[in-house]
């Protein structure tokens, strides 16, 4: 689960990591408003205004209905107009920013509106760093990445210089140690006041990410100020969906807004559903069955519509309700059932599909493949409902027959 | 022989929940040793299973069986009155990190752990506790263990297995049944086959059932299953090619997926650009693995591979 950068700021500002002051504003009128506290308790008359979308890449991002307009941009104006000049600059950018789509590297062409601002202080930018949180794999530890190459994207920093990348792996029983936290400082060039702030930014930034079981945090860049503070100039925060449930505060903040339709239905009935841009709607159990069935759909010239996983526990109501949600997309033409039933009993999918049918019609084409657990009592339910079905002999037999239909 | 689990295994589960149920019930059918489960707060219970043999297990048993299973309170007793060797966890995932530990704990050797959405920081700590203890964990998030016609650990269907020479090791479930049922019907059969689990964070990587299949006597060749993410496959093909003396055939699952859906986004950077389906394909094949062009020719590239090998 992502979250938007105001949260993931107010996340760590409660547990004593330093970032900069901000305020949330969904209305033209709330931004204004959060000039002046912000402009008075910081001293400073520059203040920052935000997009908050589910994306990276936002400074460099332009909307589509102001393609002048950068997602994210610096206030100026209150250095010689003072606060009221200030207020009129976050006013005119919120018009053109509020509602309006905006286009970066991660969001795609079609973009994503922008409900949401952050108005943040400005900040005196001594150097720009990176420190990121992730889960390394191969060691099944979590791992601290520090960069002198702040601000720009960390993929870039691998492929060209990748050994300005600074690793330490964090113990789970002990967190990052104070030798790693300095190594890293070290590693980075810090001195003084900033040596001190950066090694007490990172031991909070892990102990936050272990108490909040983030799947990965990434501060981007992390800033050095002029008077030796450290603190979180952006800050990305993603979230297990295993452990959700012992976050409730974290699960609040979760914005619907920022997720495909289909996608959050799909989450109720606890399927795992991503759409693509095909025309063969898939209905599967089991991740890895998932993916080799858009796989083998792509091999005999088809396009998978999406990626449906209706996993072991599945009843009948949620196989039916998967059956929907991909009959609900305009764009299939035809719809692949590839059960192996495992812990998923074939004539629990076989019923599920009869019930939809039944509920919601069938005007494409459906291919039915069934193996495993419960195999005859599957067909038999199929074969006795009468419905359309062809039915297909193995994943191959079924991928071939649905790319002809769906043609 | 097999690797991990055998007809002398004796098996007790963890969390008689309606799925460990279940799935006792249809390991009993199955012939397993289930000796006993490990539920706290019903320790001196017993728990009543019934019903008819299923004769794709283990062989020469009478029709119907009728087994009383003792419970226990603690993993340590169960052991300690069963002589059990090995676990099944089927423990929902908030109290499953626990579950494997406190199996560690009492000494078992191998714990085979079904529950799926356990939370990654909980494995974290898991993998941590099980080092240097002499404790195997298989999965989590995974189908289990079964070797055809001695003992199946897990949710794998039963009947789709026969005894051959084929080892089989996979990340995903239904991709492994997929494999097995290829196997069954072309002749070559199993030897054992492993689920490794889909997980960021598991027990048993490709590497160590590799391992375990190269020095059994009776696996003749393996087919290994992997999918996108991480690197596992990559460190097997590197494996493979330093030490396999057996014919290997692969998948790879994901070829068509959208990149950056499942993978985060600064995950990538550790693998150094690895992680794709692609790549991995690649790597396996110039360790001269026979790779499947689609999960149907899984069974037909283990046949190629055997081939190859002088083997079929």
């Amino acid at each position: 689960m992502k979250i938007h950068e105001y949260q993931a700021k107010e996340l760590m500002k409660a547990r004593g990591i330093t970032v900069p002051e901000g305020r949330v504003a969904t209305t033209f009128d709330e931004a204004v408003a959060a000039v002046r506290p912000l402009v008075e308790s910081s001293g400073n008359k520059v203040v920052v205004v935000k997009s908050q979308i589910h994306a990276g890449g936002r400074g460099k991002g332009r909307f589509i209905e102001q393609p002048d307009t950068a997602g994210v941009n610096v206030v100026l104006d209150g250095l010689n107009g003072g606060i009221k000049a200030a207020e009129q600059k976050v006013h005119e950018l919120a018009k053109k920013m509020l509602g309006s789509t905006l286009v970066t590297v991660q969001t795609g062409p079609e973009g994503k509106q922008v409900n949401r601002l952050y108005i943040e202080q400005g900040i005196d930018i001594e150097r720009e760093l990176y420190l990121s949180i992730v889960l390394d794999r191969a060691t099944g530890r979590n791992l601290m990445m520090a960069s002198t190459e702040g601000g720009t994207e960390i993929e870039e920093v691998a492929a060209n210089t990748p050994e300005k990348i600074l690793r330490e792996t964090i113990d789970p029983a002990i967190g990052l140690a104070d030798f790693q936290a300095r190594r890293l400082a070290f590693g980075l060039g810090l001195a003084g006041d900033a040596f001190k702030n950066g090694v007490k930014f990172m031991k909070a930034l892990t102990k936050a990410a272990t108490e909040l079981d983030t799947d990965l945090v990434e501060i981007n860049p992390l800033v050095v100020t002029k008077s030796g503070k450290v603190m979180a100039l952006d800050g990305k925060m993603g979230f297990d969906g295993n452990a959700l449930y012992r976050h409730p505060n974290v699960v609040e903040m979760r914005d619907l807004s920022e997720e495909d339709p289909a996608e959050v239905e799909a989450g109720k009935y606890g399927l795992s559903f991503i759409k693509l841009d095909g025309n063969i709607g898939c209905l599967v159990n089991g991740a890895g069955l998932a993916m080799s069935t858009m796989d083998i759909i792509k091999h005999e010239g088809g396009e998978p519509a999406n990626f449906l996983d209706v996993g072991g526990g599945a009843s009948t109501e949620n196989v039916t309700a998967a059956f929907k949600i991909i009959t609900k997309d305009p764009n299939v033409k035809g719809i692949f059932v590839n059960i192996f039933g495992g812990i998923m009993r074939c004539d629990v999918i076989a019923n599920g599909i009869v019930a939809a049918v039944k509920e919601v019609g069938l005007a494409v084409p459906l291919v039915v493949r069934l193996e495993g657990t419960n195999v005859e009592l599957g067909k038999q339910i199929i074969d006795e409902s009468g419905l359309n079905v062809i039915s297909a002999s193995d994943m191959k037999d079924g991928a071939k027959k649905i790319v002809e239909l769906a043609q | 022989m097999s690797i991990l689990v055998n007809k002398d295994s004796k098996v007790i589960i963890q969390g008689l929940g309606k799925t460990g149920y279940f799935h006792t019930d249809k390991a009993l059918a199955y012939g397993t040793q289930m000796v006993g489960a490990v539920h706290p707060g019903r320790g001196g219970e017993l728990e009543h299973f019934e019903g008819a043999t299923d004769h794709s297990g283990v062989a020469g048993r009478p029709d119907n069986y009728s087994i009383d299973l003792p419970i226990f309170n603690t993993v340590a007793e169960a052991v300690e009155a069963t002589g059990a060797t090995a676990s099944v966890v089927y423990v929902p995932p908030p109290f499953a990190a626990d579950a494997i530990m406190e199996a560690a704990a009492a000494g078992l050797k191998l714990v085979i752990t079904i529950t799926e959405g356990i939370p990654i920081n909980d494995m974290v700590i898991v993998k941590r506790y099980l080092e240097g203890k002499n404790t195997r964990l298989v999965g989590p998030n995974c189908p289990g263990v079964i070797t055809p016609h001695e003992c199946k650990i897990g949710i794998m269907p039963g009947y789709i297995h026969q005894g051959g020479k084929i080892g089989v090791v996979s990340r995903s479930g239904t991709l492994t049944y997929e494999a097995v049922h290829q196997l069954s019907n072309n002749g070559l059969g199993q030897t054992t086959a492993v689920g490794i689990g889909g997980d960021p964070v598991n027990g048993t990587n490709f590497v160590d059932v590799l391992e375990l299949f190269n020095n059994d006597p009776e696996t003749e060749g393996v087919i290994m299953i992997g999918e996108i993410g991480g690197s596992a496959e990559e460190e097997a093909a590197t494996w493979i090619k330093a030490n396999m003396n057996k014919p290997v055939a692969g998948f790879i699952a994901g070829a068509t997926a959208p990149a950056g859906k499942r993978m985060g986004h600064a995950g990538a950077i550790i693998a150094g650009g690895k992680g794709t389906a692609a790549d991995k394909i690649a790597a396996l094949e110039s360790a001269g693995v026979v790779m499947a062009p689609t999960p149907t020719d899984m069974g037909s590239a283990m046949l190629e591979a055997m081939k190859r090998a002088g083997r079929a």
